[in-house]
C-alpha cells in the first residue's frame, strides 16, 4: 500500500453561533462574563447556540492521489480544508499530514493593489509557502503563464480583473508542495483559463506525484482531475468512493427529493392541457429520471387534456446544461384525447456525455400555446463513460467505439484469398 | 498546536521526484493544548515570510503620497517645534543644559518609533484578516513585521538628529554605543502592547478607537516634553513602569550626555517590558487558536 499522505481520525469543529458575527463589542463580552456566575447556577452548558461545522471525520490520503471533496454548501467541506491547512484548529479529533502543504482557498491571496505585478508574485508566492529562491526561479514561467509580461512593472490597481486572476492564479499554479488544498478556485476565471488552470493541477498531479485535494462544485472538474471523492454533509461523510460511483450517487441525491421549483410550476387556470410529468421506463433505472445504461431508452411524458383536441404541435428539445441544443423534434396534426395520455419516444439510446439535461417540450393548437414546459426534475445521464479522458476533447456524444488497426497488406491478401 | 517532527530543510526546494520517501515533515492537527508553545521550527521555516511582509508594509507606507518617506522626519520636526514654543517658551520647562530643540528631538525619535509600531502591529491582525482566513502562517509575524518595519522611519528621523547635533556643538562620546540596547528596548516594549492590542483588536473593534487615545495618553505620561527631573526622587523608579521613560530617557543620555543615566528606573522597565511581553505572548497564543473563525 502507498505512503499515507493524509490521516484525519475524528475531525471535529465548533462553532459558537456567535462567532459567525465576526467580531464582539467588548460591551457583550462584559455582559456575558456578568452572567456567566448566573448561567453556571441554572446549569447550562456551553453547548448552547453552537453547530458543528464538522463531525467524527476519519479518512485516509496516500501520498500522489487527488481526491475531490464534493457536498452542499455549508456541509463543510471548507472547514476540513481549513482544519487541514492549519488555519484554524479542530475543536475535537486529529490529523497527521505528512508533507509541505499548500493551500488555495481563495485566488489572490496577499495581493496587494499598491503593489507592482512583480512585487506581488514575491509576496504572494511567500505567503502561500514558496521559497524567494523558488519564486525566481520560476518568475518567467509564472508571468508567461498569466500572459502579463508587458505589465509586469505596473501597480496591480491598474490591472483588469481577469489580468488579476489570472496573475494570482500562475503563481497557486507554480506551487510545489507535496500537498495541494484547493477550494473552489476554478470557479473565477474565463472558461478558456479555468482550462489551463485545471490542465496544470493535472499534471501536478499526475506527473508530479503530488497529494491534490480538490473541492468543487463541478463534476465535470472533479471527474476530470480525481480518482476517488469524498462526499460530505452536514458536517459527515456520505460516502467515500470511486469518483464514478460517489458523483452518480451525489447527483442522484441532489435530482431526486422534492425540488422546489415543481411547485412553483403555474397552469392557467383554463389551460386546456398540460404537461404532468415525465420519466424513463426503459431502461428502468434505480430512479426514473437517471438514465444508467447506453440502451435502448423509452421516455414518457405523461399529458392531460380538458376536451379531444383538434389538430395540435408538439414539440420537443434536449439542452445541456450551457443551453445548447442537444436534440429537437416536432410534430404536427396530432389529435389528443381528452384526459390523460402519454407521448412516448423510443430511442436506440442516448448516447450523451454523463451529466444533466433538461427536456424543453410544447404542445399548442390553432389557438396558440397550451403548455411549454421545462421539465423537473433534469435528466441525469449517468452511464459509463466512454470518451476522451480530458474535457477539452470530449465533445457532447459519449458513443462506445470501437477501434483497430487493419495494416493494408493484410486488407489486400484477406481480398485475394476470398 | 502543531508540531514538526522532522526537520524541514533541503526539502524546501527538493523535487519530489520520490514520493514515499520517509524525509517529509509531519505535521500533527489537533485542538490547542498546553499555554506557551512558541513553536520555534515553524517561526524559523517561515522566516522569509517575515522578511517580505516587512518589506511590503515598509514598501506601501508612503506610496502615493507627495512628499513620501520625508514624513518619518516631518512628524517629529514638527512636533518639536510645536513643544519647543509651547512648552520651552510659555511654559518654560528648562532641560539640563541641553537646548531645549535637541532635548525634544531626541526623546521624540524613539517616541514616535514606538507610537508607530504600535499602531502598526495593533491592528495588524486585523489588517490581514483576509490573509488569516485563507493561508496558514505564524501569526506571530504580523506584529512582529509591523515593529521592526517601523525601524526604517527611526533610522530616517534619527539622520536629522546627526545634523543637529553640531549644530549645537554637541558631541555624543562612548555613550553612544549605548543606543542600540535603548533601541531594543523599544521594539521589546512596542512589541508587548503590539501584542495585545493585535489579539484584542481580532476579538474586540473598540480596540481601533482606545489606541490612538491611549498613545495621546502615553505620550505625556513619557518624558518626552519635559525631564524626569519633574518627577519626585522617592518615586522615580516607580516611573520606570513606564517603560517609554527609561527609553526616552535613555535616548536623551546616550546622544546628548545629558539627563539622567540609567538607574533603578531602568532596571524596573524592563522589567515592566518582560511581564508585558510573556503576556502578550501567552493572550497571543490563546487567541491564535481561534483567529480565523474571529478576526
Amino acid at each position: 500500500m502507498d505512503a499515507v499522505a493524509i490521516r484525519a481520525e475524528g475531525l471535529g469543529k465548533r462553532y459558537r453561533i456567535g462567532e459567525r458575527e465576526r467580531y464582539l463589542a467588548l460591551r457583550d463580552t462584559l455582559v456575558r462574563w456578568a452572567r456567566a456566575p448566573l448561567r453556571a447556577l441554572r446549569g447550562r452548558t456551553h453547548e448552547n447556540g453552537s453547530i458543528w461545522a464538522l463531525k467524527d471525520v476519519s479518512f485516509e490520503v496516500a501520498e500522489g492521489e487527488a481526491v475531490g471533496i464534493i457536498g452542499r454548501n455549508g456541509a463543510g467541506k471548507t472547514t476540513l480544508l481549513k482544519i487541514l491547512a492549519r488555519i484554524t484548529k479542530p475543536t475535537e479529533g486529529h490529523a497527521e499530514v505528512r508533507g509541505r502543504v499548500g493551500s488555495l482557498l481563495e485566488v489572490g491571496t496577499g495581493f496587494h493593489p499598491e503593489l507592482t505585478g512583480r512585487e506581488n508574485v514575491f509576496l504572494s508566492g511567500a505567503i502561500l509557502g514558496m521559497s524567494r529562491r523558488e519564486i525566481q526561479r520560476r518568475f518567467d514561467e509564472i508571468v508567461e503563464f498569466a500572459g502579463v509580461e508587458r505589465f509586469i512593472d505596473t501597480p496591480l490597481k491598474r490591472y483588469s480583473t481577469g489580468m488579476q486572476t489570472r496573475l494570482a492564479f500562475a503563481v497557486a499554479a507554480h506551487l510545489e508542495p507535496d500537498i495541494l488544498l484547493v477550494d473552489e478556485v476554478l470557479a473565477v476565471g474565463d472558461i478558456e483559463f479555468q482550462r489551463k488552470c485545471l490542465g496544470k493541477m493535472q499534471e501536478v498531479s499526475e506527473k508530479g506525484g503530488r497529494t491534490v485535494l480538490f473541492v468543487s462544485h463541478q463534476m465535470n472538474q472533479i471527474r476530470r482531475l480525481c480518482r476517488r471523492v469524498l462526499w460530505l454533509e452536514a458536517g459527515g461523510i456520505v460516502e467515500t468512493g470511486p469518483t464514478p460511483h460517489v458523483t452518480a450517487a451525489y447527483e442522484r441525491a441532489m435530482t431526486s427529493g422534492n425540488d422546489p421549483r415543481n411547485e412553483h410550476r403555474e397552469f392557467a387556470p383554463n389551460a386546456k392541457a398540460r404537461f404532468l410529468g415525465w420519466e424513463i421506463t426503459e431502461p428502468r433505472g434505480p430512479e426514473p429520471h437517471i438514465l444508467t445504461e447506453l440502451a435502448p431508452t423509452t421516455i414518457k411524458f405523461r399529458v392531460w387534456a380538458q376536451a379531444d383536441l383538434g389538430p395540435c404541435h408538439h414539440g420537443i428539445v434536449l439542452y445541456d446544461t450551457e443551453g445548447r441544443r442537444v436534440w429537437g423534434w416536432a410534430t404536427d396534426r396530432l389529435p389528443v384525447p381528452a384526459g390523460a395520455s402519454t407521448f412516448v419516444y423510443r430511442f436506440p439510446m442516448l448516447p450523451l456525455r454523463p451529466g444533466f439535461y433538461s427536456w424543453l417540450v410544447t404542445l399548442f393548437d390553432e389557438t396558440g400555446r397550451l403548455d411549454s414546459w421545462h421539465v423537473v426534475p433534469d435528466l441525469l445521464i449517468a452511464t459509463d463513460d466512454h470518451q476522451h479522458p480530458r474535457d477539452e476533447w470530449s465533445g457532447i456524444l459519449n458513443l462506445p467505439a470501437t477501434f483497430e488497426v487493419v495494416a493494408a497488406r493484410r486488407a489486400a491478401s484477406d481480398a485475394q484469398s476470398r | 498546536m502543531t508540531r514538526h517532527a522532522a526537520p524541514f530543510q533541503q526539502l524546501r526546494t527538493l523535487p519530489v521526484t520520490v514520493p514515499g520517501n520517509g524525509q517529509r515533515p509531519t505535521v500533527i492537527i489537533q485542538p490547542s493544548r498546553g499555554l506557551l508553545r512558541l513553536d520555534l521550527a515553524a517561526l524559523w521555516h517561515y522566516r522569509e515570510l517575515l522578511y517580505f511582509l516587512i518589506w511590503r508594509d515598509v514598501k506601501i507606507r508612503y506610496k502615493q503620497t507627495a512628499i513620501g518617506v520625508a514624513w518619518a522626519i516631518l512628524q517629529p520636526l514638527l512636533t518639536m517645534v510645536l513643544f519647543a514654543v509651547v512648552f520651552g517658551r510659555f511654559v518654560g520647562v528648562s532641560p539640563e543644559g541641553a537646548p531645549y530643540t535637541v532635548f525634544t528631538y531626541a526623546a521624540l525619535l524613539p517616541w514616535y518609533y514606538f507610537a508607530q509600531a504600535v499602531t502598526e502591529s495593533g491592528r495588524s491582525l486585523v489588517g490581514d484578516a483576509a490573509l488569516i482566513r485563507k493561508v496558514y502562517f505564524p501569526r506571530l509575524f504580523l506584529p512582529l513585521a509591523g515593529v521592526l518595519g517601523s525601524l526604517l522611519d527611526l533610522g530616517i528621523a534619527s539622520l536629522l538628529l546627526f545634523a543637529l547635533l553640531p549644530v549645537y556643538g554637541i558631541v555624543p562620546g562612548v555613550r553612544l554605543a549605548t543606543l542600540p540596547l535603548f533601541v531594543a528596548l523599544a521594539m521589546v516594549t512596542a512589541f508587548g502592547v503590539g501584542l495585545w492590542l493585535s489579539a484584542l483588536n481580532a476579538l474586540y473593534r473598540d480596540v481601533r478607537y482606545a489606541v490612538p487615545f491611549l498613545i495621546q495618553l502615553w505620550l505625556f505620561a513619557s518624558p518626552v516634553a519635559y525631564s524626569t527631573s519633574l518627577v519626585p526622587e522617592p518615586w522615580r523608579w516607580a516611573y520606570g513602569l513606564n517603560p517609554m521613560a527609561g527609553v526616552v530617557e535613555g535616548f536623551r543620555w546616550a546622544l546628548t550626555g545629558r539627563g539622567a543615566g540609567p538607574g533603578v528606573a531602568l532596571a524596573v522597565s524592563v522589567l515592566a517590558v518582560l511581564v508585558v511581553v510573556v503576556g502578550g505572548l501567552l493572550y497571543f497564543r490563546k487567541v491564535e487558536a481561534t483567529m480565523a473563525d474571529m478576526v
